[in-house]
């Protein structure tokens, strides 16, 4: 088993109009390399999925620059002052979601679970067009589970078999969205051999990876 | 007043808060400044919204390590007994009551304790990051927050006019003019600051405060 492979064969599974999960939080965690192959192979009309907006010319602010984002799934664009600036006719139309909700959703269509009941958002923008549902009292929005097409991971180590390690801070969204897409592409600085990541020490298992790339 | 000595006396008012172990997230900006004033005898842990708990001080020049960052985007270090997680467990932390208190800044606060503190429409649209749920989350939020706004009005007011980040979750208010506790019955003022009057602080909120015999001078 080796999933190790060339950013061009990693890239023929990303095309027009599909949703791509991008890991990353203020670009700590962010899979630089694959980001910029996505761009150069010129994509169109992505839904991106994203917990922030990168940073100028970082992390999705690449896919944001070259147009590529016709709706952006996110929690916070702040920290990237070129995407509020774009033409109100060139940005992707945004869906702003809480942290918390945004990663749970990931982390339910990943798991196969129908939806949830949080209590952040409710009295708030947020609930608009959501079902509200009390129990024993206390309000609840429901939420839906997030899918992709195809998710961009950074992991520290990856072993061949695509067992994962994480680093730090970088750890973020990685795990989560590597979880809910059809095919998952690990950037990986670090890659050994299968066996020589203790399985104990493993933070994702390799059963969700499809490609690995060196980064 | 001094703009920083009001900052000051906040973040010292808001550290006597804390008790010896508790889990606590501070927002950006003023929040941050409490961390630095800590009574003797207090040891807490610092939550970082994007992925552990246990953060230290900011790393000397040189020293800065590009997988560690605070949720504001600037290096961090991490102290002995800290734990990395995903993003899925941060907030299972937080939205779960796993966070002791959380302080943060706001635009507006009102006498019902819901909070407006992530949006100005047409204005300032970021996102809400992780406030809502931080808000909703925390077994106690406390507000700090300058009494007034850059324009010389009323933060604390009777109902909020901007999108709210949550209903009701407001619990103490920190300003450089008074310390506002949240009740059943409504605001109530607990301590004002050095210098000034019960009634310079009423003039200066427009939600109605209620004031009980004892209202202390802040003590920091």
């Amino acid at each position: 088993m080796n999933k190790v492979t060339t950013l061009e064969n990693a890239m023929k599974r990303v095309t027009d109009g599909m949703t791509i999960m991008l890991g990353g939080f203020a670009n700590v965690g962010t899979p630089e390399l694959l980001v910029e192959a996505v761009v150069a192979k010129g994509v169109k009309d992505l839904t991106v999925v994203c917990l922030d907006a990168g940073l100028p010319g970082k992390g999705a602010g690449k896919l944001i620059n070259a147009r590529a984002i016709k709706k952006y799934i996110t929690s916070h664009v702040g920290l990237n002052p070129e995407f509020s600036r774009q033409k109100c006719s060139e940005q992707p139309e945004t869906v702003l979601v809480p942290q918390g909700t945004l990663a749970e959703r990931i982390r339910a269509g990943g798991a196969g679970i129908g939806g949830f009941l949080t209590p952040t958002g409710v009295g708030t923008l947020v609930e608009e067009g959501k079902q509200k549902l009390t129990l024993n009292g206390k309000d609840y929005l429901l939420e839906l589970p997030l899918k992709g097409d195809v998710a961009l991971v950074k992991a520290y180590r990856a072993d061949k078999a695509g067992n994962l390690v994480f680093r730090k801070s970088a750890r973020n969204f990685n795990p989560l969205i590597a979880t809910a897409c059809e095919y998952v592409i690990v950037e990986a600085e670090q890659i050994e051999d299968v066996g020589v990541i203790d399985p104990d020490q493993v933070m994702l298992s390799g059963v969700f990876v499809d490609a690995i790339i060196q980064g | 007043m001094a703009e920083q000595n009001g900052r000051e006396m906040i973040a010292r008012r808001i550290a006597k808060e804390f008790k010896d172990g508790d889990i606590v997230n501070l927002g950006i900006g003023l929040p941050t400044l409490v961390a630095n004033y800590l009574p003797e005898g207090v040891e807490i842990l610092l939550h970082s919204e994007n992925g552990f708990i246990g953060l230290g001080t900011v790393p000397p020049p040189g020293e800065e390590d590009k997988d560690l960052i605070n949720a504001g985007n600037q290096f961090a270090t991490v102290v002995p007994g800290a734990s990395f997680f995903d993003s899925a467990t941060s907030f299972t932390i937080v939205r779960g009551g796993h966070i002791d208190v959380t302080v943060l800044g706001t635009l507006e606060v009102d006498r019902e304790g819901n909070i407006a503190n992530y949006i100005i429409p047409g204005k300032m649209m970021p996102g809400m990051g992780g406030a809502m749920d931080m808000v909703v989350g925390a077994k106690k939020v406390i507000i700090a927050t300058d009494h007034l706004d850059k324009h010389g009005n009323p933060k604390i007011l009777k109902k909020c006019r901007l999108p709210l980040t949550a209903v009701g979750e407001a619990d103490l208010i920190v300003t450089d003019m008074a310390v506002i506790e949240r009740t059943g019955e409504g605001l109530v003022l607990k301590e004002i600051a050095p210098g000034l009057t019960v009634e310079e602080v009423v003039k200066n909120t427009e939600a109605e405060l209620i004031v009980n015999g004892s209202v202390k001078t802040i003590e920091v």
